[in-house]
């Protein structure tokens, strides 16, 4: 068990590093600059010296092979430079919105697992039911729906119509003000488990030693609970890893649209100005984090499925 | 027009501060929205040129001048009076003796010249250098080349005097953001990044990255019996469709409107009453690059002015949130002139023009554009076909933002679409159009013309106000004949507010800032406010 965790964790290196490399390419060759953006609402006139001496302070001005040397040496050392724009620590920037992002993937994993898997779980024990059929229509609305067309709606709803939460902010912390921002994101791993969580559960009870436990007058419950829930389960935490890992990524509208303190808003504001260290930085840590939850997940097969480790 | 568009400005504001005669309520908490971005930059204003930090200013700092948006003008914030000397270029400030710092330092001369060259201070290429440039000896020490700034000249405690390059009028240049006055006793700069302390209304309080700024009354501020809130909540929120449902769940109580909200707004009984409008110092625009052929020639600049009905787009797609641009400077600045007309919409005068300059057949160019949909490209889309019947065929090239400001100051466009500072100084604002103004600054369009840098330099020396005035505004009508953009519209700036928030002003220069100390809330508010 330890040389497979030993494997999975290192085979992360290659892919931050890969990464890594590709944002800095990208970000190089993009039009604009940070100094331009400075001047891009219009709302003052640009200052060619002040252009220059941020040019020559962020070493904008030197060559990229440069400047390039700078970043790998730089992320060696686990340092992701400072920001442009706050001129602060890129790390801290991040430390400062990263317990707010988690917070946001947590609740919303979490509301897409208890809403998503019994669900699925009802609709595929009940094939062609009407609880089957809602089920599926709701996950398949829930799938298509653009997260900010229902954000909104669910603020006109719960804020606007019927005052039980707050419609946008992070407030001092409290779970109100968490309840909307998770749900709206919670919605696409829900549906996506309830489809995954039903299709599999099917599967497994037209499987031959379902048809055996049943013949041997094993009872349904049993059934459900020893060999069904088991065999999906890989199936289930496949489905909660991939989304899990990939729900601080699509977080960004949400965070935007619920004015959620996220690193999500802050790459979008980043990305918007050029403050080229923050976007590196920011999704090298939405890439790192992805991966920490697959190599996770990957850790979490072997120990529920043996077959996973032996291969 | 300009005297409707007062009077229209005074009766917003009347309804903004109609209470006032019923006497101040003090106490209350303010939720004000930041609408220009996720987060702040930094708290250290000095280091930032965004209009998003300005939120922070108005309630912790304090500069030598303040706007003021009823005389629309800069008015001595700092100071209780100033000395100039004959020729203008030597002020000597008599500074407020009751003003001190939230760290309890009281106010003093040291602070400014600590403050001045800590902007202008070349390790730190802070935006606001170029204001304080203005001031004699700032070019030698923003290169490095002194270690004073030799204008600053400390006569006591209490009196400054300050000697500029020019007789220029600096209230504009110190009244900004950037040329804000920290207490020079503080020994850790990097704590105004985290903790700052400034001469403002409001103390610092806490700071939630991408969420908000919290601030609470000064008991010591200089203005007697202000301010009259307790606390402010500053809230960022970028999306308009967000603020929309929060302000009408009354969770905000102030919004700046786009055009989309602005019509629906003024649709509804409940809100068409709380609205404030101000014509903001924003010229929307299309430059036109010189260096492509056909732009070379006035008569092709005028007939794509007279071919656009401009109206009919601020009607239609800016939902009448703009004022039709008849020139450069816009309806509130001094130097506006209400008679001179705008260009007419007249296809048949732009193809007569058109075939004067020898491009009766049209000819095509591109236009770089942002996805703004006030002036960007959904805005270049709408003139298309009004300039296919004349001719001339465009092709909008989107861009972002930050790309279209760096294609723009780098001279790579034939023609780019922007909204640009046009106010409130019109000596400042016109100074983009003289031929010594460099390209990459904001002479984006290479205008040049003798008979304009005669009229700008005259007026540059001229000390009467009337006369500096009429001065630009013929030097601003040279530019119009000359066209060297097409005029699209001046910015009307909305805000919503809620009916218990009194004392919001038309702020022409920004009318998402508000002066903080001013503004009040009545016994009709929430109890969450009161």
């Amino acid at each position: 068990m330890l040389r497979f965790t030993l494997r999975r964790i290192f085979q992360i290196i290659p892919t931050v590093v890969v990464v890594a490399l590709l944002i800095f390419v990208i970000f190089s060759v993009v039009p604009g600059t940070f100094a331009a953006s400075l001047f891009a609402d219009g709302k003052r006139a640009a200052d060619p010296q002040m252009i220059a001496r941020l040019n020559e302070e962020f070493g904008l001005n030197k060559p990229l092979i440069e400047r390039f040397t700078t970043y790998v040496t730089d992320l060696a050392q686990f340092d992701l430079g400072t920001s442009f724009r706050t001129r602060q620590p890129v790390i801290d920037l991040i430390n400062d919105r990263m317990w707010a992002s988690l917070q946001l993937a947590i609740a919303a994993m979490v509301f897409a697992l208890v809403v998503g898997v019994p669900l699925g779980f009802l609709a595929a024990l009940r094939p062609g039911s009407v609880l089957d059929t809602v089920t599926m229509i709701g996950a398949v609305s829930g799938l298509s729906m653009p997260q900010f067309w229902l954000g909104l709606l669910m603020m006109y709803l719960f804020a606007l119509q019927l005052n039980w939460l707050p419609s946008f902010g992070y407030g001092d912390g409290s779970f109100r003000n968490l309840i909307l921002p998770a749900v709206t994101l919670g919605v696409t791993p829900l549906a996506l488990l309830a489809r995954t969580t039903r299709a599999g559960v099917l599967d497994v009870l037209n499987a031959d030693f379902i048809r055996t436990a049943h013949s041997k007058g094993m009872s349904e419950a049993k059934v459900v609970r020893w060999h069904v829930a088991r065999n999906v389960l890989v199936l289930i935490v496949t489905t909660v890893g991939l989304q899990f890992g990939s729900l601080i990524g699509q977080a960004v509208v949400i965070e935007k649209l619920f004015a959620w303190p996220g690193i999500g808003s802050l790459l979008v504001d980043s990305v918007a100005i050029r403050d080229i260290p923050v976007v590196q930085g920011t999704i090298l840590v939405i890439v790192l984090w992805f991966l920490v939850i697959n190599t996770a997940v990957d850790l979490i097969y072997a120990a529920i499925d043996p077959r996973i480790k032996q291969e | 027009m300009l005297k409707t568009l007062t009077l229209a400005a005074m009766l917003s504001l009347g309804v903004a501060s109609g209470a006032l005669a019923a006497g101040e309520r003090q106490g209350g908490t303010l939720v004000f929205t930041a609408p220009y971005g996720s987060s702040f930059a930094t708290l250290d204003v000095q280091a930032s040129p965004n209009t998003q930090e300005e939120f922070i200013t108005q309630a912790i700092h304090r500069a030598l001048y303040s706007w003021d948006s009823i005389q629309n003008k800069p008015v001595l914030e700092l100071a209780d009076s100033e000395d100039v000397s004959e020729d203008g270029t030597v002020h000597t400030y008599h500074l407020r003796k009751n003003a001190v710092f939230h760290n309890g330092k009281p106010l003093t001369a040291d602070d400014f010249i600590y403050s001045y060259k800590r902007i202008a201070n070349p390790k730190n290429a802070f935006p606001g250098a170029s204001f304080i440039a203005n001031i004699k000896g700032a070019d030698d020490y923003i290169v490095g080349k002194a270690d004073e700034i030799s204008g600053l000249k400390k006569i006591d405690d209490n009196t400054l005097e300050i000697t500029y390059t020019g007789p220029i009028n600096p209230g504009f240049p110190l009244m900004q953001n950037t040329t804000v006055i920290y207490p020079s006793n503080v020994e850790d700069e990097s704590s105004f990044g985290k903790s700052p302390v400034g001469l403002g209304a409001f103390t610092f309080k806490e700071h939630v990255p991408g969420s908000q700024v919290v601030v609470e009354k000064f008991d010591k501020y200089y203005e007697e019996g202000k301010p009259y809130l307790d606390r402010i909540n500053i809230v960022l929120m970028a999306e308009d469709a967000a603020r929309d449902v929060a302000f009408r769940n009354k969770e905000i109580d102030v919004s700046i409107l786009g055009p989309t909200q602005y019509q629906a707004y003024q649709g509804e009984d409940a809100l068409k009453g709380q609205l404030l409008e101000v014509a903001e110092v924003y010229t929307r625009n299309i430059g036109f690059n010189p260096a492509f052929e056909p732009f070379k020639d006035k008569r092709v600049r005028q007939a794509i002015n007279h071919a656009i009905n401009a109206p009919l787009i601020i009607e239609r797609l800016v939902k009448n949130k703009a004022y039709p641009a008849s020139g450069w400077l816009p309806i509130s600045s001094p130097a506006f002139d209400k008679d001179k007309p705008a260009y007419a919409f007249d296809p048949e005068k732009a193809k007569a023009l058109l075939a004067e300059a020898g491009y009766a057949d049209g000819f095509e160019f591109e236009v770089t554009a942002s996805p703004n949909e006030s002036w960007g490209v959904p805005i270049v889309e709408a003139i298309l076909p009004m300039l296919k019947k004349v001719g001339i065929t465009v092709k909008p090239k989107p861009v972002e933002s930050s790309a279209l400001g760096e294609a723009v100051t780098t001279n790579n466009f034939q023609a780019f679409i922007w909204s640009n500072l046009s106010g409130p100084d019109p000596l400042n604002a016109l100074r983009c159009y003289h031929s010594k103004t460099a390209q990459s600054a904001c002479n984006y369009t290479s205008y040049a013309s003798a008979e304009f840098d005669k009229l700008y330099d005259a007026a540059q020396q001229e000390r009467d106000p009337a006369k500096q005035n009429d001065l630009l505004r013929q030097a601003n009508n040279i530019v119009q004949d000359d066209a060297p953009v097409w005029f699209f519209n001046y910015n009307k700036a909305v805000m919503a507010y809620q009916p218990w928030i009194h004392g919001l002003v038309p702020n022409a220069t920004e009318l998402a800032v508000q002066p903080y100390d001013e503004i009040w809330i009545d016994e009709t508010a929430p109890d969450s406010r009161k």
